[in-house]
């Protein structure tokens, strides 16, 4: 039977228990759970909040895309990817993404991928708020984020 | 062909409105063609598409280059490279 991913866009927060439990519940063929978890940064002191901007439908249809593109990489028994749009203070969780496999590398991997096609082809935009009250630039796009893009390339998601 | 943009982000910002529809004239093949032919609509056109290389498009919640066909899409979404996660 297919994997099939577990995709969600939403402005509440998540629990990371509760998803990994929902991912293992009655299940006894998982042997490894890798969770990756990001978070609003605040790197100097200035940031009041990031704003999460999507594409409603085109996020959803994106990053079920490249879930089902791991599931056909790697042997996963599981894969969630929850991320959140809105305003989002320092501290606070924008994205999750959880793994399941039999065994740690395809989990691993899998997490990874999803997160590396994630940031670099799911529509979504951030905005910083400044303490200032002013209001800040749009993040750009990092070179980094599509160097890490070709380790995976062969047969790619995009 | 009557069709229906979105835009994101500083590209919505710059236009100054999220969606909008629009005649494409017939001699308007491309996503490249269809980005020169709206960057001439005026100066927040211009101000959003001054570079239009930068400017990622997908039709109909899909990803696609400038050098593809518009085809009959439903939407076309306009926006900057992305920076979730």
């Amino acid at each position: 039977m297919a994997m099939r991913p577990e995709i969600r866009v939403q402005r509440e927060d998540f629990d990371v228990t509760e998803e990994v439990r929902r991912m293992t519940n009655a299940r006894t063929d998982v042997g490894a759970v890798v969770t990756f978890c990001g978070l609003c940064r605040d790197d100097g002191g200035s940031l009041s909040a990031l704003e999460l901007e999507h594409y409603p439908g085109m996020a959803e249809a994106q990053m079920r895309r490249i879930a089902e593109e791991a599931g056909e990489r790697w042997l996963l028994s599981g894969l969630t990817a929850v991320h959140r749009f809105g305003l989002i203070r320092p501290g606070e969780n924008i994205v999750l993404v959880v793994a399941a496999s039999m065994h740690r590398q395809a989990a691993f991997d899998g997490a990874n991928f999803m997160m590396d096609y994630l940031k670099t082809s799911a529509p979504f935009w951030k905005k910083e708020h400044l303490l200032s009250g002013a209001s800040g630039s749009w993040v750009e796009a990092k070179d980094t984020d599509d160097a890490a893009l070709r380790r995976w390339r062969g047969s790619a998601a995009d | 062909m009557k069709t229906k943009l979105v835009y994101f982000a500083w590209v919505r910002e710059r236009i100054g409105r999220s969606d909008e529809e629009i005649e494409v004239p017939d001699g308007v093949v491309t996503v490249g063609e269809l980005l020169n032919h709206l960057k001439a609509r005026g100066e927040e056109y211009e101000a959003a598409l001054q570079y239009p290389e930068a400017i990622r498009v997908a039709i109909d919640h899909e990803h696609v280059g400038h050098g593809e066909p518009l085809g009959t899409p439903r939407e076309i979404a306009l926006f900057p490279p992305m920076t979730g996660g």
